[in-house]
């Protein structure tokens, strides 16, 4: 704060800024300065930052551990690495021009190739909007822990190279296939999980390895077989229906050995880690870009930026936040950096300059303190509920957003709403569901492991919209499959309400 | 706050342990393209690695997603023609649901594939993995020794095209430095006296006078240092290193009588170019000797060799001959010599024992390795029998039966598989 008031008093003679193309780590630091200045100015809250400077190769390497900075080895990051190479060399994507991580301290990764203004416009994107955001929205708050991430990451590397010795590099890539294919089923969705911290999964990963195999031992152990009749159960295991399959897994699997459970724990953990991240993705990056708009922008009118400093920068923030038409060949959906960043800046206007119609339909908001009000967006919503809360007719309007309805059962799809008077909820109700993950992934869960008879174990998919489960779930149940040991199935309740079973492993062949 | 770190010198080959466990993992997928790859390329044609090619649908990480059916809803930018209640015919193909890969066709067009390259060694590697070349320990007794010239650091003399120009100019600054740093230190020191006394109240004209002549001479005597000394030229040096040579030579003889058609001649060459790409994983100059024969043998080029056509009789003496007469004349005992012979099994009856005796007490003892495949249908005639009896009497001799193209190179990995032995 001192710092902008020393400079609100000198700002007569100020000296804009270099503006060269090429960087230095001098110039990089009179940026960063600046944009701290103001990034506090708007009471944006970050972790300290720890900006790395990289090669695009290095970039490639970031890319392929799905930016995990320490990632175990596995031939998926391989794969993904080829492809990133492959597709880079032939021209056809450019490299991001930053990666952050959710840790503290917050590491961001530039490239070395980005010209000064990319430099600037990476640092206030990434450093203070990403790294705020990472520190304010609940989900992060409560379901990560930035601290530790970055110590438990290189505990996984080095406990699967570990197990890689002991075991065998095709055994541990089986586990962590089967894992990979159920990572999305593996993260607790309503309850909060437990901090991770590296002593103490050091100090209680052997402790817990023995404690767990007893346990299943003797849950299995205590089954009474010969009195019981072949289909009358004893009661009903698991309880209540379990979500998280990976954590049902690693508790209870009969056979699994201990090295193998830890592996399941340690995806698990990793897939909690970016669960908050998927439900975020417009918030997020329409919460950096528009800081590193309006960060900019106010260097800018403080005669701190060059002219052509801000051509260079627009010319590219115009790409980012380009949203192409239904009917272009460029459309792929909506891009979440051109949603988020007009959400944001609608939001901004609707609290400086609200309208007779932002009046109606936001009356707590419109005329209030922008500031506060983005503050509070951004801390207490995810993509789904900011939406429902936050998309105004004015930007429905301006995107032209509609609605459309496609029922298998009728051979037409349906408009079911346009940016007009009666559509607006509609439209804005639909947007929202879109990113809804219980709408988006699918619902399943374990309902029954029959202990008293062939341990098989049942799973019931529960169709949203009576969308059919897709054609690979033969593949993942085989996964499943090698986990558990002991036969896999699904079912589905048929509309007279019997359960049918549309997937099972090993495969039956009997007719349905 | 913010510290910066400059990552770049860090190893930037983070991925590579993942890279080769993709190449382990897919190892078969893999090894399947390159046995294909090996029909498209010329006999010597090795420098180039090897694009592969997966099906995406092996590569595919199974994921539970959603699939077709129920109701969907969707929200789209960029409404220029519809209003509400719309009904618009279903497009044929769905597009746009974000259903994922699952859908992809195992059948028609649109399958994506997944290409990469692998290096020559990679590929190399691949393709004969767990083979060897037979008597290999023998061959590198064998290997004359040659010379190459190779860097050896800076020496003081040479000659003059040899002069390394950044070593003489560190040697030309240190030696100025140290032959003139006493002087300009006393040069310094004169210096600074002169500048008090010009700051000084008094004329002092005559210590003024003494003092510039002095400075003025110390100057000369440092200008006369000079630039560039032959004490400080230094030449790079260069030693003779040994190495061993891989000189070797192959030769390929081919019936090309009436009765080899040219799908025959594809098989052998094929066969062929699988023996030049395992020759050159051991030897750096690989000659290529192409014999073909009817009645009579020819040397030929690689054109001629697999594309012209002869008629009449068979004698297979004739081309064994010839490579023995060319052994004799341009390839001493230097090299090593690999023999391949090829054939529809045809021969004039009273020929094929000419040709076990002159391969047995010829041609053998001077060859690392000969080969013999025969391509046919039919049954084996006489020279697949006198073969028989060379096979069994001599190790650096084999043979082997294709019938069709896939047999190739499982029959090419059968002749130089790795004996559990080791050739002694």
């Amino acid at each position: 704060m001192t710092n902008y008031q020393n400079e609100k008093t000198q700002k007569i003679k100020i000296t804009p800024l270099d503006d060269t193309p090429d960087w230095t780590f001098e110039l990089l630091g009179q940026y960063q300065y600046e944009i701290a200045r103001v990034a506090d100015f708007y009471r944006l809250d970050t972790y300290t930052n720890q900006i790395e400077v990289i090669t695009a190769e290095q970039m490639m390497d970031a890319y392929a551990s799905v930016g995990m900075p320490i990632g175990y080895s596995h031939w998926t990051f391989g794969k993904k690495f080829i492809q990133t190479e492959q597709n880079y060399k032939r021209g056809q994507m450019g490299l991001a021009y930053e990666i952050v991580i959710n840790s503290s301290p917050c590491i961001s990764y530039l490239m070395e190739e980005n010209t000064l203004t990319m430099q600037a416009l990476v640092m206030a994107h990434a450093c203070y909007g990403h790294n705020s955001f990472f520190k304010g929205n609940y989900l992060f708050k409560s379901w990560t822990d930035a601290s530790s991430i970055i110590d438990y990451l290189l505990f996984a590397k080095n406990y699967i190279a570990q197990c890689e010795q002991k075991h065998g590099i095709s055994e541990v890539e089986a586990t962590l296939d089967a894992c990979h294919a159920l990572m999305s089923h593996g993260v607790d969705r309503y309850k909060r999980p437990q901090k991770i911290s590296l002593d103490e999964e050091l100090k209680r990963q052997s402790e817990r390895a023995e404690y767990l195999q007893s346990q299943v031992n003797a849950l299995w152990r205590t089954v009474p077989r010969k009195e019981q009749k072949e289909n009358e159960k004893k009661y009903q295991f698991p309880k209540e229906p379990q979500e998280n399959i990976l954590y049902f897994i690693e508790k209870n699997a009969p056979l699994l050995k201990p090295w193998q459970r830890e592996i399941v724990r340690i995806v698990r953990k990793i897939s909690q880690y970016f669960y908050p991240q998927k439900q975020t993705q417009v918030m997020n990056e329409g919460w950096a870009c528009f800081w590193h708009y309006t960060i900019l922008n106010h260097l800018y009118d403080e005669g701190l930026v060059t002219d052509k400093f801000m051509l260079e920068f627009l010319h590219s923030h115009t790409n980012v936040v380009a949203q192409p038409e239904y009917n272009s060949k460029y459309y792929s959906g909506i891009n979440p950096y051109a949603l988020g960043f007009n959400m944001f800046i609608d939001l901004r206007r609707i609290c400086e300059h609200p309208t007779a119609e932002d009046k109606e339909y936001f009356p707590e908001i419109a005329g209030s303190n922008w500031v506060d009000t983005l503050h509070f967006a951004m801390e207490n919503f995810k993509d789904e509920s900011f939406i429902s809360q936050y998309l105004s007719p004015k930007l429905i309007r301006d995107f032209k957003l509609f609605h459309i309805h496609d029922d298998s059962d009728n051979n037409y799809v349906e408009i079911g709403a346009i940016h007009n008077e009666q559509g607006y909820k509609k439209v804005r109700q639909n947007l929202a569901n879109q990113y809804n993950l219980s709408n988006i992934e699918v619902n399943i869960q374990i309902i029954d492991a029959n202990i008293d008879g062939d341990r098989a174990l049942t799973l019931r998919y529960t169709p949203h919209n009576d969308v059919e489960l897709g054609d690979s779930k033969d593949e993942v149940l085989k996964h499943l499959h090698y986990l558990w040991h002991f036969d896999v199935k699904i079912v589905q309740e048929t509309k007279s309400g019997e359960d049918k079973i549309i997937a099972s492993c090993p495969q039956k062949n009997k007719d349905d | 706050m913010a510290n910066f770190i400059d990552r770049r010198l860090n190893s930037k080959n983070k991925s590579t342990v993942n890279r080769q466990r993709f190449l382990r993992r897919y190892k078969n997928q893999i090894k399947k393209s390159v046995s294909e790859a090996i029909n498209q390329r010329g006999v010597t044609d090795i420098d180039s690695g090897e694009n592969i090619i997966i099906p995406k649908r092996d590569l595919s990480e199974p994921t539970f997603h959603q699939g077709g059916g129920g109701i969907k809803d969707k929200v789209h930018p960029g409404n220029d023609q519809f209003s509400t209640g719309d009904k618009i015919p279903r497009p044929p193909k769905q597009q746009g649901q974000g259903a994922g890969q699952g859908d992809a066709s195992d059948s028609g067009e649109g399958e994506d594939e997944f290409t990469f390259s692998i290096s020559k060694e990679e590929y190399l590697n691949l393709l004969f993995e767990d083979l060897e070349l037979p008597n290999l320990e023998k061959n590198q007794l064998d290997k004359l020794i040659e010379y190459k010239t190779v860097r050896s650091g800076f020496c003081a003399e040479g000659v003059a095209s040899n002069i390394d120009i950044v070593k003489s100019l560190q040697g030309s600054i240190a030696r100025r430095i140290a032959m003139t740093s006493s002087k300009r230190k006393q040069l310094k020191k004169l210096e600074l006296a002169l500048l008090t006394l010009n700051n000084d109240k008094h004329d002092n004209i005559q210590k003024k006078r003494a003092l510039v002549a002095e400075i003025e001479t110390l100057k000369r005597k440092i200008e006369k240092v000079p630039f560039i000394d032959t004490f400080d030229l230094r030449f790079r040096n260069y030693a003779k290193q040994a190495v061993p040579t891989s000189k070797a030579v192959m030769f390929c003889l081919m019936d090309v009588s009436g009765s080899m058609d040219q799908a025959t001649k594809e098989m052998a060459k094929r066969f062929y170019i699988l023996l030049y790409l395992f020759l050159s994983r051991s030897y750096k100059n690989i000659d290529v000797v192409y014999i073909r024969h009817h009645t009579q043998a020819k040397e030929v080029d690689e054109h001629e060799f697999f594309y012209s056509q002869e008629t009449g009789g068979t004698i297979a003496s004739s081309a064994l001959e010839l490579m023995n007469e060319i052994i004799c004349e341009r390839y001493d005992n230097q090299w090593n010599i690999y023999g391949a012979q090829a054939s529809d099994g045809d021969n004039w009856a009273d020929d094929s024992p000419r040709c076990q005796t002159l391969l047995e007490q010829q041609i053998l003892p001077k060859s690392r390795y000969f080969s013999y495949i025969e391509i046919t249908q039919r049954a084996h005639q006489t020279l697949w029998k006198h073969y028989q009896q060379v096979e069994e009497s001599h190790t650096n001799f084999a043979m082997q039966h294709i019938k069709e193209v896939a047999d190739i190179y499982p029959v090419f990995r059968e002749l130089f598989k790795k004996s559990t032995q080791s050739a002694a």
